[in-house]
């Protein structure tokens, strides 16, 4: 039945980074029905520094000719856009290398061209992305979503769902609904970040509904919804309810056609596994009964249970670096001084690596940690 | 002490009674006068299986205190040890004239199975000359006058085989002028000197280490001038010829499969893992283990390491393919018989000379090193209970 709603309104594109365990994840992105301004196509021009990087810094620009190549995200956009979504591991190379740079693959950019050619008539469409570990999943979906920023899109990022289904050290029962169980502290997290991202659009959206917090607090109909995530900080108890708010109100309102909605949301498998949560009598809580999985999930789609199900739903596989991306990554690495074994930069200090790795990025990155 | 001894048929008991009765006829400290029969030796021959004090120090063999294996009985065991070949040979149903010592041990080893780990404790059938340890023979004569004329330095074989060296020695300078330069080398490449224990065996004497060093320095210095053949084959009696360890290594045959590729296969072991691996001669680095890619298989760096080390170390990384299956063991076992097969597989596509530098960098050895066991009184193979004073 949900289904059936979301896809009536305006069409919504939905991502989902997977990995190889079943259950999925999407994004949902909700357009007006202005399609999307395609900005001209310029030559790029090429650094001197042709294989592995590229002066091309909008996701918007990035075709084929940049494929392996390295872009970089300027470092305010990076805390705008991402205040969590990037993983630790590049979090801390970001830190160290000085600078942001993401790789230009042909799944993003695959990626990248579906989103620039939806087509607003059609229903939703949802992407998934999976692969094996380490593969380049979640940085994908970052330059996904640095592409929708750019174009002013509003973000719905949730950077890892696995962080609400386990290891929650705080669990209230919900003020709401009895049954289900509220986490407060990840949802005020999210709360938090989610405003550094939109602070444009908290004020333009407003309400529709009036919310009642307790007895002493509630939301008007019509007040901007900057308001009730400002009281999801504040109030840590309400935290998950204005979470469930936000995202009511974000998918009736993208029918509309105000603004585009980007969901994002990575490890989806975990809003369809187990949770490793226990109540006090030990008894394993099942993801429905965590408020927030719960309201995740009505986001969307409620009743996907697997890959049969199918509707507008494009997977796309991330595997592991070809050879030119290889060599690419190698010599970012490279002039970056990160490899300082005196055999790195040779030949044979490349082959080494590439069989070690298997050319999988992640394996990749660990191993010239070491070096 | 007579090793375990077999022999067949009615000769079993004949054999067994006299070997009691031998040692029966011990008499410590003894040399026993000639109750057979005096030789009458040339000033070479010193050997004689006379009897009398035998002359073992050797580490391995038991203290065995002046046997005394008079020559009728050692001859009464060659002829028996030759009867009882004869009849082995028929029990094999082979033939008695061609029936070589490989032969006899083969048989043994089928009619007599023992598992016993110590080979040195299995049923053997040997030539009395092998078991029965050499003993000197009586050295003088009815008057008490000794044959030899260095007997009274009391290591008479190695002070005339000196002396026999020296006057080689002697002989040449003479001849030749001192120290002319050897100019054959080869029949020193690829041989060693005897070693101590082996000119003590040789003797049937006790030597001292000085003895032997001065023995070995005649020796050498009998080498450097230049020699005629006699001389040559003096020298020779005491080289031993050293085998060269490469020629050893098993090199598997290239197959072809039905697409016309190249490949050959092997096996390697480790602890208790067995592995198999097919490796492709034109390819592009793949490997895959069990089905799956080593990268899923093999998590640990430490495991994907030892699996490169054999294309590494011959600098062909990204070029074979290779297939393989294993089983047993830990992680750690299955990548060190992975890595033994791969090497042994690549074989077949090196040079000989790579074979040996792989050799030498230890890729085609097995590793010997299995878990030892635990022991009673221990906590484990090594360490020993918490010891308390009281």
């Amino acid at each position: 039945a949900s289904t059936g709603a979301m896809l009536k309104g305006i069409p919504r594109l939905f991502f989902r980074v997977h990995k190889l365990d079943p259950g999925c994840s999407f994004h949902v992105s909700s357009q007006a029905s202005q399609s999307i301004v395609h900005l001209e196509n310029q030559v790029p021009v090429e650094h001197p520094r042709a294989i592995s990087r590229t002066s091309e810094s909008d996701p918007a620009k990035h075709g084929e000719q940049h494929e392996g190549q390295h872009y970089s995200i300027p470092l305010q956009d990076l805390k705008m856009v991402f205040p969590h979504g990037l993983p630790p591991r590049f979090v801390m190379q970001v830190k160290t290398f000085g600078e942001a740079c993401l790789m230009i693959r042909k799944p993003a950019l695959e990626l990248l061209h579906y989103l620039k050619n939806t087509n607003f008539a059609h229903p939703a469409v949802r992407y998934l992305l999976y692969g094996e570990k380490g593969t380049g999943k979640t940085l994908t979906l970052c330059h996904a979503i640095h592409f929708c920023a750019k174009h002013d899109w509003m973000i719905l990022h949730i950077p890892d769902a696995h962080l609400w289904v386990k290891n929650c050290q705080e669990l209230l029962p919900s003020t709401y609904n009895k049954q289900r169980f509220d986490q407060p502290l990840e949802a005020s997290t999210w709360l938090k970040n989610f405003r550094t991202t939109n602070e444009r659009f908290l004020s333009k959206i407003k309400v529709q509904e009036k919310y009642v917090w307790n007895k002493r607090e509630s939301t008007e109909k019509g007040s901007p919804l900057g308001e009730v995530i400002e009281q999801g900080i504040t109030r840590v108890r309400n935290a998950t309810d204005a979470v469930g708010i936000v995202l009511k109100e974000l998918k009736r309102q993208s029918s509309m056609g105000m603004f585009h909605l980007l969901v994002a949301v990575d490890g989806v498998n975990a809003l369809w596994g187990r949770t490793t949560l226990k109540r006090e009598d030990k008894s394993l809580i099942a993801p429905e009964e965590l408020a927030l999985v719960h309201n995740l999930r009505k986001m969307v789609k409620n009743d996907w249970e697997g890959f049969d199900d199918l509707d507008p739903f494009l997977p796309i596989l991330i595997s592991n670096y070809n050879p030119k991306e290889f060599e690419s990554s190698f010599q970012y690495y490279l002039e970056n001084s990160w490899l300082q074994h005196e055999k790195a930069p040779t030949e044979e200090g490349k082959k080494e690596l590439l069989f070690l790795s298997n050319s999988n990025p992640g394996q990749l990155e660990r191993l010239c940690a070491c070096l | 002490m007579a090793a375990p001894c077999v022999s067949c048929g009615r000769a079993l008991s004949a054999r067994l009674s006299l070997t009691v009765r031998a040692s029966l006829a011990r008499r410590p400290g003894h040399w026993k006068p000639s109750a057979v029969d005096w030789q009458m030796g040339a000033g070479s021959q010193l050997l004689k299986l006379i009897h009398t004090t035998a002359v073992t120090t050797k580490k391995n063999v038991p203290a065995s205190r002046h046997e005394v294996y008079t020559e009728d009985f050692i001859k009464k065991q060659i002829e028996e040890f030759n009867i009882g070949k004869r009849h082995l040979a028929n029990m094999m149903g082979e033939d008695p004239e061609t029936f070589t010592q490989e032969d006899i041990d083969r048989a043994i080893a089928y009619l007599f199975p023992s598992g016993l780990f110590e080979k040195r404790a299995r049923p053997i059938m040997k030539h009395p000359d092998q078991i029965f340890p050499k003993q000197r023979a009586i050295q003088w004569g009815k008057d008490g006058r000794p044959f030899h004329f260095l007997f009274y330095t009391g290591k008479p074989s190695y002070y005339s085989l000196m002396h026999e060296g020296y006057g080689k020695v002697l002989q040449l300078e003479k001849h030749k002028g001192p120290l002319p330069v050897k100019t054959q080398h080869r029949d020193l490449i690829g041989s060693r000197w005897l070693i101590k224990e082996e000119l003590e065996e040789m003797l049937v004497e006790n030597l001292s280490d000085q003895d032997y060093m001065q023995f070995i320095r005649l020796l050498e210095k009998l080498s450097t001038l230049q020699c005629g053949p006699a001389e040559e084959e003096f020298v020779q009696r005491f080289r031993r010829g050293v085998a060269i360890q490469s020629k050893k290594q098993l090199i598997e045959p290239v197959q072809y499969d039905e697409r016309g590729m190249a490949f050959s296969t092997s096996e390697g072991r480790r602890k208790s893992a067995t592995a198999k691996a097919v490796v492709y001669e034109h390819g592009s680095g793949e490997i895959s283990v069990n089905g799956m890619g080593y990268l899923h298989y093999f998590p640990v760096l430490q495991d994907r390491e030892q699996l490169m080390f054999p294309f590494h170390f011959l600098d062909r990384l990204g070029k074979h393919d290779v297939t393989c299956t294993v089983c047993g063991g830990g992680r750690s076992a299955q990548a060190g018989a992975i890595r033994l097969a791969v090497a042994k597989a690549l074989c077949s596509f090196i040079t000989e000379d790579e074979v040996e530098w792989m050799r030498q960098a230890g890729l085609l050895t097995s590793d010997p090193r299995v878990r030892e066991r635990k022991k009673p009184g221990q906590e484990g193979a090594r360490r020993k209970f918490t010891w308390k004073k009281r």
